[in-house]
């Protein structure tokens, strides 16, 4: 049976708040993808753990979407529901898992903004923001340093490692730029002090970046030609397979529960 | 069976007592009092609401929490509570109470160290075997079969032992 798609009145509070729950589920998801996969069973707990924080994240964000919407839409409808266009995650998270050095290269990239992002948002003037921002900024230190000394064990390790996690730099490098990018509708809200200005962040980020990729004797590409368009709806070809797998259930038995 | 004699305090401590009593489902020692989820029980009327906060985002032992206490407040005669989950302030495990610490040590999990270590560089410095008491201790991994513990080992008594990690 095919289930429509429900439409979401994105006012710009409703669709900031869904691009950063789409990032958390659509990372969540791919670290999930590891669960009985992941080389070694202390990283296989690691990464399913860190995934349990991201789609926890992402329900909370989800129920203050619905919430701000104030339409029939819940957490639930919001993540089975929509249809890649209606995705706003940024392109970087939902990137193949890869092998093992291309998984903890995006996750250092998408951690070490998350971290400095949620504690700058814990000073929101939006309460219910502010306050997702105080329980995910202490699961972000710990995702951060996990992949922090990933990227040092897997770049200072053997060759074969480091080669890989230098491939993994140079392929998504191209999709950090999304992560400082603001439209006309974020900017409202920066100015509202509703949400912060990811701009302000770079320079922090990019330092955290450089002291561990230095230590792990790699380096960071120079280009800085980025992709965009995950903000927007527009989509590389992976996100349609994720979801096709994400939204199975609810689009083949609507309304199932446990 | 909540009789009419009974004073708006005695049956707000009734309902404490219920809901102070509900264990952790994945650390069963653990009341959700000694860990600082349960923040608030109000009554209004006969009806409770009952307020806890959340451990980790993703904790699956959360929802399992809130029907324990549903259940247990039905036990002594409170029908249709309500249970809210209140996200600020965070929980910390600085609101773990001592006694919770002592039950813990005494359950083979290493008590969570001052929540200021968390953002420490190289993580918690040194973490006291719960088993043989020894500081000769190392972490083999941050993430351990819960959200909230990480996996250590004594080098001393050569045990693996869960550590209940600061957050």
């Amino acid at each position: 049976m095919l289930v429509a798609n429900i439409q979401v009145a994105e006012t710009p509070l409703v669709l900031y708040v869904l691009r950063r729950a789409d990032d958390a589920l659509i990372l969540g998801h791919r670290l999930s993808e590891w669960c009985g996969h992941a080389p070694m069973l202390e990283e296989d707990m690691a990464l399913s753990n860190i995934a349990l924080d991201l789609i926890g994240q992402a329900r909370e964000l989800y129920t203050y979407a619905a919430k701000a919407e104030g339409k029939d839409n819940d957490e639930d409808k919001l993540a089975y529901l929509r249809d890649i266009r209606q995705y706003r995650n940024l392109l970087l998270v939902e990137q193949p898992n890869g092998d093992f050095a291309q998984t903890l290269v995006r996750q250092f990239f998408y951690s070490a903004f998350a971290d400095l992002y949620w504690r700058a948002m814990m000073a929101s003037r939006d309460t219910t923001l502010a306050a997702i921002a105080a329980k995910s900024e202490k699961e972000s230190a710990y995702h951060l340093r996990h992949a922090s000394e990933w990227i040092i064990r897997l770049g200072d390790g053997t060759d074969e490692s480091h080669r890989r996690a230098q491939a993994a730099i140079d392929h998504l490098w191209a999709f950090t730029g999304e992560m400082f990018a603001v439209d006309d509708g974020e900017r409202a809200l920066i100015h509202a002090g509703v949400a912060i200005d990811p701009g302000v962040l770079r320079g922090r980020w990019l330092q955290m970046l450089s002291d561990v990729v230095s230590e792990a004797t790699l380096t960071l590409p120079q280009n800085d030609w980025m992709h965009q368009g995950g903000r927007a709806g527009r989509h590389s070809e992976h996100l349609g397979h994720l979801l096709s797998e994400l939204q199975s259930m609810q689009r083949t038995f609507p309304g199932q529960t446990w | 069976m909540v009789t009419v004699l009974e004073s708006g305090a005695d049956l707000r401590q009734r309902a404490w007592d219920a809901v102070a009593g509900v264990v952790d489902p994945e650390i069963p020692v653990l009341t959700i009092a000694d860990l600082g989820v349960l923040r608030d029980v109000v009554l209004d009327g006969d009806h409770v609401e009952v307020a806890i906060t959340p451990t980790y985002s993703g904790c699956p032992a959360m929802n399992m929490i809130a029907l324990e206490i549903e259940v247990a407040l039905e036990r002594v005669g409170f029908r249709g509570s309500k249970v809210r989950t209140v996200l600020s302030p965070a929980w910390t495990t600085d609101w773990m109470s001592e006694e919770g610490r002592r039950k813990l040590r005494a359950y083979g999990i290493a008590p969570p160290q001052v929540s200021s270590s968390r953002r420490a560089l190289f993580g918690e410095q040194s973490v006291a075997c719960p088993q043989c008491g020894s500081a000769r201790t190392e972490l083999l991994s941050e993430f351990g079969s819960t959200s909230c513990k990480a996996l250590w080992r004594c080098k001393a008594c050569r045990e693996p032992f869960d550590y209940f990690k600061c957050h």
